[in-house]
């Protein structure tokens, strides 16, 4: 069978899914949301590859590293706030994040 | 063009960004240096800075000129913008020193930050592709996401900084998505190429969706509703000065980014996208003026009208033209004084060295500061659009623009949550004049009461003269980008 396109858009589609469900369906650990972004991220990247090599152009692939060299940045971001939380909470349970309505 | 020549183009239209990008770095590494006691020089150098930026920015042309091999572009559009976003940000810089010396909590790590995140704005309104708009939109989140939790030790500003970062990365992840679709259905990252391949009526299906995408992620990071959870906890748990930075540059800058991502490579698809628009705008009122009337501490009150004040500004971007985008930018000038004016007096609402940031710490505010209040009661009739201030030019102009496109139902649908949202700045002032006073606030320092009659004077009557100069500096500024 010959891979095409659409099996990795496919692919892509579902580890974007994967990733956001795993950001809103989780209710217990922080640390969980912060794997599902990097798995959104990636996914986007499985997308961009796959179209520049759909169509013979390298600037997908030039958006690919930048995206992984700001995830990268995020995610050293992301534990360095939740290092703060955990100090300040002393846990880091997703149902706990309601000190303030919404 | 050879990569000499750009380069030797580039530079000096780059001189704004690069100012903002030299004082970043050699304010970290000096505060690597100094710590701490650099605090009050590296402030003021960067209020410097943020300011000469945007005044730099003033210096370049309307007619656009392609930069770093077409990566980034300067025009009209990206001037406006960044004159805004270089003075509303150096306002909100000085702010914090202020606040920040007085209270003990001197980190050189503020003035950088908040040099970084005007550096990445800077960025997303001159984006003339796919990847300078994600660059620009991180750097300025990245470093977002730091100045919300920056009380390190305070459990609410640390829950404040990791909502932000939670949900602005959701929409981060989903405006890569978006963009990786535009870019496999029209072949290019770069904006002109887009406009080519939409104008050909190429890509389909599969553009709408990327197209859309990208608009739910550029409606979260200006806070549009129904993309507006964050906003509200971020506003309420972030240091007030941080507030007041949150609420003023980057709303400009996502602003202007959606103009250019809309009216230049999507220009072809205005059918599809004023659907989009025209909802966000519609939610973003209603909900910013009704939920605004239940709250009682006033940075959640102020997120919420920030809400509805984003739902007029996509009006007249929904209105489409360069009608619709002259008269977005024109409300944003118009709406930022006011606000930049209300959160310097929430910042001087403190008592007994602790802040009093509720409604019922407004009350009876005449008797005990006559003249906080005044500048108080003039901000807030300004952000409620009461004729003769600078809110009421704003609103009518996107309200007229609106109404010229024919989008008739909007237009008075956004009338309705003006009147709403009038209703909840009118009860701050009836507390603020005729209600039982509450135990007397600290005197206001100098700086912020500057600030607030500085801002007070700007929407009365300053812009108001001034508004044919608006006016025409906008239309001129949108006709010659787009």
């Amino acid at each position: 069978m010959e891979v095409s396109l659409a099996h990795y858009l496919f692919v892509a589609a579902a580890l974007f899914t994967i990733g956001v469900f795993g950001i809103f369906v989780n209710r217990k650990n922080v640390i969980i949301i912060l794997m599902s972004i990097e798995l959104v991220l990636l996914s986007v990247n499985v997308n961009l590859v796959a179209f520049s090599a759909y169509l013979q152009n390298l600037e997908g692939q030039i958006f690919a590293m930048l995206v992984l060299t700001v995830a990268a940045a995020e995610a050293a971001v992301g534990l360095a706030i939740l290092v703060t939380y955990f100090r300040n909470r002393g846990n880091i349970a997703v149902e706990d994040i309601n000190q303030m309505r919404g | 063009m050879s990569a000499m020549s750009d380069l030797s183009t580039s530079i000096p239209l780059a001189y704004p960004e690069l100012l903002l990008a030299g004082f970043a770095l050699a304010a970290a590494i000096v505060g690597a240096w100094m710590r701490d006691s650099a605090f009050t020089a590296l402030s003021l150098l960067g209020v410097a800075a943020v300011a000469g930026a945007g005044v730099l920015a003033l210096y370049g042309p309307f007619a656009p000129v392609e930069i770093f091999q077409g990566a980034m572009v300067v025009d009209g559009v990206a001037v406006f913008a960044k004159a805004l976003i270089g003075f509303s940000g150096a306002a909100t810089l000085a702010l914090g020193w202020d606040h920040f010396a007085k209270v003990g909590d001197r980190r050189f790590e503020y003035p950088v930050l908040i040099a970084l995140a005007v550096l990445g704005m800077f960025v997303m309104v001159s984006a003339q592709d796919l990847i300078s708009l994600y660059v620009g939109v991180e750097l300025q989140s990245l470093a977002a996401y730091v100045l919300a939790a920056w009380r390190r030790d305070d459990a609410t500003s640390s829950e404040a900084g990791l909502k932000y970062f939670v949900l602005s990365a959701i929409s981060s992840g989903l405006l890569l998505f978006g963009s990786s679709f535009v870019y496999g259905f029209t072949g290019s990252i770069r904006f002109d190429a887009i406009a080519a391949a939409v104008g050909e009526g190429g890509g389909g299906i599969g553009l709408v969706f990327g197209l859309v995408l990208m608009l739910c992620a550029l409606g979260f990071k200006m806070s549009a509703a129904p993309f507006h959870m964050w906003t509200p906890d971020v506003y309420e748990g972030a240091p007030t000065p941080v507030t007041a930075f949150f609420a003023a540059a980057p709303k400009v800058a996502a602003i202007a980014l959606m103009t250019r991502v809309l009216y230049e490579p999507f220009a072809g698809m205005q059918d599809q996208w004023r659907q989009v628009v025209m909802a966000l705008a519609a939610i973003s009122m209603v909900w910013g003026s009704v939920a605004a009337l239940l709250q009682t501490n006033l940075k959640r009150l102020m997120a919420y009208s920030s809400i509805g004040n984003i739902g007029f500004a996509l009006m007249g971007v929904a209105a489409g033209g360069d009608a619709g985008a002259a008269a977005a930018l024109i409300y944003m000038t118009l709406y930022l004084p006011a606000n930049i004016g209300i959160f310097a007096l929430i910042l001087a609402m403190r008592r007994d060295g602790a802040p009093a940031e509720t409604v019922a710490d407004l009350a009876g505010l005449a008797q005990k500061r006559p003249w906080m209040a005044s500048l108080f009661t003039m901000l807030l009739f300004s952000i409620a659009g009461i004729p003769p201030f600078a809110g009421f030019i704003g609103k009518l102009v996107v309200f007229a623009t609106a109404v010229e496109a024919g989008l008739y139902w909007i237009a008075v649908l956004g009338a309705v949550a003006a009147v709403v949202s009038a209703a909840y700045y009118l009860r701050l002032i009836a507390s603020i004049w005729f209600a039982q006073p509450a135990p007397a606030l600290q005197a206001p320092s100098g700086a912020i009461m500057l600030t607030a009659a500085a801002s007070a004077a700007l929407t009365f009557p300053v812009l108001v003269l001034l508004l044919g100069a608006i006016q025409g500096w906008a239309e001129t500024a949108v006709r010659m980008s787009f």
